[in-house]
């Protein structure tokens, strides 16, 4: 948060303009920031306009890579402004976070930053207009009440539009954000009910949308030869049989630079038509220096993985009591080794990005980015540019999951824009250098041992965990929490790990380091619970012990064990849980749990095994996000989809596997994406309601997933699969 | 070279080379950005248009494969009577996540559909399983085409 808006947060402001010149298009254009006091500090910028007509427009700050938030974010708005959800028209705002705030798609942290905020700016917008209606009635504005986008005065027998308030409204004193009154849910009219995503009816109309879509006067495009292996450098290139060729305006070499992290060097071609530039890429000559990285690959990640597992680690992770003497004292020591591959994110819709540099030095940009303010800040970086130079038009996103966080393509198609000043240039990446210049879900290994007493309770826990490292610490994406379930509350626990070096870049991929960590801890504490001779809900159920709040890394969040347990015995009724074996040769049930992201969540999944094939038949989703489900329409969507796409992580992703330092997975034959015919029979979900405020759903539901399909293969086979994808043969 | 295509019920003549993919020319050479770039190799289904009544992958097909067989795209899909089912469908069950390849899934279905009105579980599936949807909006994808062919759909 950059302090000019906590600056802009202290005093909301207040701007009436003349649109158009003519009295008939008068708008009031009503900016509102919020106050202190919400979760994590954060402030939104509202931006409402209340049109002639009495319709609104709201406009929707934060980037939709489908997670729903343009239409979402609104809701809240619109609910507390008062208005029906038929008289608002949603606009996707500029990326400007010292106007709107915060603008990431990350972290399913969207609910939790916007919940109060977004309300209090729509509820403050509607008290201005109340006391607007009061002033020109000369009425006590206790006296009024709204509804439908007008203001209500029951005693005096008359009522008047939003757009017949607007001007004066405008002129009003903004309220005390913190103080402004907010609906009580009862009174919710927008929020709490199913509402279809607004871009709905452009998308089946096939409009442009997306980044990939953006059209300008005099367009060029770029395509890219890029350096097979992540850091290599660019040694030399030829380009006099490419130059020449019609449609070819410039040849330029560019790189990501160390923004964000990890050099990505290409040369790139850019014309008139991508399919042209892109086809000339073979008679382009480039060489590289690749020297420093072509040692690495995923045979050698294994090879050291194993070694290290054997060796003393480099680091203690997290360590309380004596593990090593609980473990001697046990009555039973289980230990297994869990390993899971490097992933890419492999949206449907390429990387790309389009960009314009002005004739004054300025940068325009229509970008598909989740966070375009880091954006900003790397291109601004890499090109030594003022970020205030610079233009961020956000666009719709085919798909996130973590990869557009990274702005690579944004940093790369401003060093192309500034290469044929005056014209845009759209970059856009083919299927291979998408895989390849990704910033991959990094592999790991773990090592656990757990001890467990006579009674069967969990007395001591150890983990070796291999992860990639630099510097003594992991890098992006290759942390483990210190703070896992079941070591924050097992008395006896060490935690520690050992570094891996490699020259791919890692990232944040849909539920970062939680789809992992669920897999190899629920799996293995189903082989505990299974050596306990009870089953895992049990075992989670006893070792939650006592409700109570247990502290995380972040200081803003804690863990409930209270929570923790709702959702496990929510799951373990609406599945009708025995932990019994189903009786039937092939069939199993499978449990897993995770908090991640502020979410609650228990799962439970049923296979059919048959000649090796795994078949899904049924998943069920037990959630807590808290006291309110904002949209159900959409968070029943999320919840089935990150289902169905923690199940693809488990069952059919491959590996990304790199040799002589390049990365080898390069189609989607290398990296198979789940189809139609892998989809569960049947997904049930069961939302846990509290008083806790609400908290984001596009992660949380995905981690427990997969290890539930791996014990229910366990179940079904007897066979204990200790690394992903889950495989038999 | 000079191609005539027949795009949605229209003539439209082009200049470019014969091996220049469908999906190109409607992309570049057409401005219709609605048929969508996904992998260029005919694994992911994004591409999809219809010719001549079968669901093709845009990206591998060659205009000059094209020309003289009339091209549907999503931009004129409700011209089909499938079509508008299906979109009505789409609309109604609100099946699109991020939505990127949702323009391949709707000709993908209503091609399904004009050749197969009542579906059962197994056609949909040999009808869909070329489309890739990586946000997995498969359950409301296949409620969607039941839907639109008048099948009943749990509650």
């Amino acid at each position: 948060m950059s302090t000019q808006a906590t600056a802009m947060s202290r005093r909301s402001f207040i701007a009436a303009s003349l649109a158009g010149g003519a009295a008939l298009t008068f708008e009031a254009q009503i900016a509102l920031a919020a106050g202190p006091g919400v979760p994590d500090a954060t402030v939104l910028n509202a931006f409402i306009r209340i049109l002639p007509d009495n319709s609104v427009i709201i406009g929707a700050k934060n980037p939709e890579i489908g997670q729903g938030i343009k239409t979402m974010l609104p809701m809240l708005l619109a609910d507390e402004l008062d208005v029906t959800w038929e008289q608002v028209h949603i606009e996707q705002t500029d990326a400007n976070d010292k106007i709107y705030g915060p603008q990431v798609a990350g972290g399913s942290t969207a609910t939790p930053m916007n919940w109060l905020p977004a309300r209090q700016a729509g509820a403050a917008a509607r008290a201005m207009l109340v006391s607007a209606a009061a002033a020109q009635w000369k009425v006590d504005a206790a006296s009024l009440t709204t509804a439908g986008g007008r203001v209500v005065d029951k005693a005096g027998g008359r009522s008047a539009t939003y757009a017949s308030l607007a001007k004066a409204a405008a002129a009003q004193a903004a309220p005390d954000l913190a103080k402004v009154p907010l609906k009580k849910p009862n009174e919710f009219r927008i929020i709490g009910t199913p509402r279809k995503g607004v871009d709905t009816p452009k998308i089946v109309r096939g409009e442009p949308l997306f980044g990939i879509d953006t059209r300008l006067p005099g367009l060029l495009h770029a395509a890219m030869v890029k350096c097979p292996a992540i850091g290599g450098t660019l040694a030399s290139y030829d380009d006099s049989a490419v130059k020449s060729a019609r449609g070819v305006v410039a040849v330029v070499p560019i790189s990501s630079g160390q923004c964000p992290a990890g050099k990505q060097d290409a040369v790139a071609i850019v014309g008139t038509s991508w399919w042209a530039v892109q086809k000339l890429r073979e008679k382009l000559v480039v060489k590289w220096d690749i020297a420093a990285q072509q040692g690495f690959s995923t045979e050698l990640y294994a090879k050291q993985a194993a070694e290290a597992l054997d060796k003393a680690p480099d680091a203690t992770l997290f360590k309380a009591g004596d593990a090593d003497a609980a473990l001697a004292k046990a009555a039973k020591v289980v230990t297994a080794d869990y390993s899971y591959p490097f992933l890419a994110h492999a949206t449907l819709e390429p990387q790309n990005c389009t960009a314009l540099w002005h004739a004054d030095g300025k940068l325009e940009f229509w970008a598909p980015s989740q966070n375009p303010g880091n954006g900003r800040k790397d291109v601004a970086a890499m090109m030594g540019i003022a970020p205030e130079a610079i233009t961020i038009h956000m666009t719709r996103i085919g798909g996130g999951f973590g990869r557009r966080l990274m702005n690579d393509y944004m940093v790369m198609a401003g060093q192309l824009a500034k290469a044929v000043p005056g014209r845009p240039v759209k970059l856009l990446f083919d299927r291979t250098d998408d895989l390849r210049n990704d910033y991959y879900r990094p592999g790991g290994w773990h090592r656990f041992t757990a001890g467990i007493d006579a009674s069967g309770a969990l007395v001591a826990f150890k983990d070796h965990f291999v992860t990639f490292g630099a510097g003594g610490k992991p890098i992006r994406a290759a942390e483990m929490p210190t703070s896992e379930f079941p070591a924050s509350v097992v008395p006896d626990t060490h935690l520690v790990q050992s570094f891996l070096s490699t020259n791919l870049t890692t990232g944040w991929l849909r539920a970062p380091t939680s789809n992992a960590m669920a897999f190899v801890w629920q799996s293995f504490m189903d082989e505990v619970a299974e050596a306990a001779g009870t089953d895992l809900p049990a075992l989670m159920l006893r070792t939650l012990g006592a409700p109570r709040d247990l502290p995380t890394e972040r200081p803003t969040v804690v863990f409930s064990t209270a929570r923790a347990r709702g959702v496990i015995e929510r799951v373990v009724a609406f599945s009708g849980w025995t932990g019994k074996p189903s009786g039937v040769p092939g069939k199993g049930r499978g449990f897993g749990f995770y908090f991640s992201h502020r979410g609650y969540f228990a799962e439970v999944v049923d296979v059919t095994v048959a000649d090796g094939a795994v078949k899904v038949d049924k998943v069920w989703i037990a959630g807590d996000i808290g006291s309110q489900i904002i949209n159900p329409l959409n968070a029943e969507h999320q919840a089935q989809g990150a289902a169905i796409d923690g199940l693809a992580q488990a069952l059919v992703w491959q590996p990304v596997v790199q040799e002589g330092g390049a990365v080898q997975t390069v189609t989607f034959s290398d990296f198979p994406l789940l189809r139609m015919d892998a989809k569960p029979a049947e997904i049930a979900i069961s939302w846990v309601k509290n008083d806790y405020p609400p908290t984001g759903l596009g992660e949380p539901t995905l981690p427990p997933v997969i290890p539930a399909v791996a014990n229910a293969i366990r179940a079904a086979t007897g066979k204990r699969l200790r690394s992903l994808p889950l495989q038999l043969a | 070279m000079s191609v005539v295509l027949t795009v949605n019920r229209r003539k439209r003549t082009v200049e470019a080379d014969a091996d220049k993919p469908l999906l190109w020319v409607l992309r570049e050479d057409l401005d219709m950005p609605g048929t969508k770039f996904g992998c260029g190799a005919g694994l992911c289904g994004a591409c999809t248009v219809i010719l001549d009544g079968q669901a093709v992958r845009s990206c591998q097909t060659p205009i000059a494969e094209a020309a003289g067989k009339q091209i549907t795209t999503i931009e004129g899909v409700t011209a089909l009577p499938a079509g508008q089912k299906v979109v009505d469908a789409w609309v109604k069950i609100d099946v699109p996540q991020c939505g990127y390849c949702q323009a391949g899934q709707i000709m993908s279905a209503t091609a399904l559909l004009t050749a197969t009105p009542k579906p059962s579980a197994e056609d949909i599936l040999v009808g869909m399983n070329g489309n890739i949807c990586r946000c997995a909006t498969y359950v409301r994808i296949e409620r969607a085409i039941r839907e639109a062919a008048g099948l009943e759909n749990e509650a």
